[in-house]
């Protein structure tokens, strides 16, 4: 569904070219949950934008669904840490807004968002304000956007980064529900080596920067999972370990 | 809050507060009136009553004026040359500074040639809006217009610009076309600070439209400040200086209450 073929990117700063993604090969097939996982700043974030069309790589290709991506791809929604919820408009209308933009009429649109609404549990904040609502809830909301608009593919930007441990263990549960409803491909970034065995098919090891591929390791933890408890699995415990150790050599490279 | 709080403290406290700005305006009145009385005993006596005028002289002044209506036909002349100069000004302020937000390569090409226009004082441009509206309203309204229109195009340019990328990419990820990105994300976003620029420019909209009466006119409020100066009347200066005054702090209570409207609305607060 997503073939990432050779490719590289850099980024200009100043005099010198940074090098976020080097000769990066990798092939997500539909309905397929990756985690993509390495030490922060190394392209993880560069490489969902090309996904999304938002970059351009500097060589090689990003195809989707058998085409090369050449401008914004509108096939899938995209979470980052920042929710995108636009400030000035209530849950309601923020949820709506993909309806909006397609030209779906009011009470139509409003009827589809309250259905959400109550999927994600955020029933009785319709008409809140962004602002008003707790990290969580915000995140309730973009995970609801993404779900009415239908995107077939989620890229997800270490969205519950900034959420404690009890309340990022809700919305993993939240997005694999969602996401399995749905049959969504889910691109997961993440540095949280825990938070990516928990909920992928195939965890991706990125080395540091320019990433390339370090490891690739399928998650063969049986689904539905129950994010509260697989952890405590021996067969969690012993991919965690494995992974951990990869991981920990990248990051001690680092430190050098 | 009613007084009826069953927290005798919380109650006492606010209305203590409440006495002491009572205290503040009883103040505030007395400073005003000694300053006339000061005023009408130094004129004459310390200084001659010809630079300063004094009290009962404006006064009377003003209230002739206002008994005789001739008042009111400059004060609405100034009024409206500040109305219709300000909604001119900040209609292609707005539309101006949204296009150029957008448009990186007419911003670029636009750059320096707004730059020098902005750095020029507007009052030097009176002579030529003489010249092409001629000697009525029209050439007042121009040069309001023309102090208006940079302070809200600088403020929209600036609100333009601080969109937050994200929030367009998300738009555009969303099937959004250019036109409801601009429509939905951008104008929204960029709202409070367009708002900021008309809060900041209806002062100077009077400026605009009184600066304009004094070069050329005959009528409103900067041509009777000019007419009563060139015939030594200073008593008359001080009683259109004093319309003047009361003029802008009116514009200025409008300004706040729209300005409470629009936060009670979420356009102005985030």
């Amino acid at each position: 569904m997503i073939e990432i073929r050779n490719v590289s990117k850099g980024f200009r700063r100043g005099d010198h070219v940074v090098e976020a993604l080097r000769d990066f090969n990798l092939t997500i097939g539909k309905h397929e949950v990756i985690a993509i996982i390495g030490p922060s700043g190394c392209g993880k974030s560069t490489l969902l934008n090309m996904i999304a069309g938002l970059y351009m790589p500097s060589k090689g290709r990003v195809i989707y669904k058998g085409a090369a991506v050449t401008d914004v791809n509108t096939d899938v929604g995209y979470m980052t840490q920042k929710d995108n919820l636009l400030p000035w408009r209530n849950v309601r209308d923020n949820i709506a807004f993909p309806l909006e933009l397609a030209g779906v009429d009011k009470a139509e649109r409003e009827a589809r968002a309250d259905a959400v609404v109550k999927q994600v549990g955020l029933d009785g904040f319709e008409t809140r304000f962004p602002t008003e609502l707790s990290g969580g809830m915000r995140k309730r909301a973009c995970l609801a956007r993404m779900m009415l608009y239908g995107a077939e593919t989620a890229l997800l930007d270490e969205p519950f980064a900034a959420l404690d441990a009890q309340l990022k263990l809700v919305m993993h549960e939240l997005l694999l529900r969602l996401a399995a409803d749905s049959g969504q491909t889910v691109v997961f970034v993440t540095h949280d080596l825990m938070e990516a065995v928990t909920l992928a098919d195939r965890v991706i090891v990125c080395t540091r920067r320019p990433a390339m591929i370090a490891l690739e390791q399928e998650i063969p933890l049986p689904r539905p999972r129950d994010v509260l408890n697989v952890r405590f699995t021996n067969e969690f415990k012993e991919l965690y370990d494995a992974l951990w150790e990869r991981l920990r050599v990248e990051y001690q490279e680092e430190r050098v | 809050m009613t007084a009826s709080n069953d927290q005798p403290e919380i109650v006492a406290a606010e209305m203590s507060a409440r006495t002491g700005n009572l205290v503040m305006v009883l103040c505030q009145t007395a400073l005003g009136i000694a300053i006339l009385f000061t005023w009408q005993g130094v004129s004459g006596r310390l200084v001659d009553n010809f630079f300063i005028s004094n009290p009962i002289e404006v006064g009377r002044r003003l209230l002739g004026w206002t008994l005789d209506g001739s008042i009111f036909i400059h004060l609405w002349a100034t009024v409206y040359a500040t109305m219709l100069g300000f909604f001119i000004g900040s209609v292609i302020g707005a539309v101006l500074g949204i296009w150029l937000g957008i448009s990186s390569f007419a911003s670029r090409l636009l750059n320096p040639y707004l730059n020098a226009l902005n750095a020029l004082p507007k009052v030097a441009l009176a002579p030529l809006f003489v010249l092409w509206f001629g000697l009525g309203i029209e050439s007042k309204v121009a040069l309001a217009a023309s102090l208006v229109l940079f302070l809200v195009f600088l403020n929209t340019f600036a609100g333009v610009r601080q969109v937050d990328q994200d929030l367009i990419d998300g738009a555009r990820l969303m099937r959004a076309t250019r036109l409801q990105v601009v429509t939905k994300v951008i104008v929204p976003s960029a709202l409070s600070w367009l708002f900021a620029g008309l809060r900041v420019s209806v002062p100077y909209a009077l400026i605009g439209a009184v600066l304009g009466e004094m070069i050329a006119s005959n009528r409103g409020l900067g041509y009777l400040v000019q007419y009563s100066g060139a015939q030594f009347d200073t008593a008359g200066v001080f009683a259109v200086l004093i319309v003047i005054a009361l003029l802008a702090m009116a514009l200025n209570f409008i300004v706040d209450i729209v300005q409470n409207r629009m936060e009670g609305w979420r356009i102005v607060s985030r």
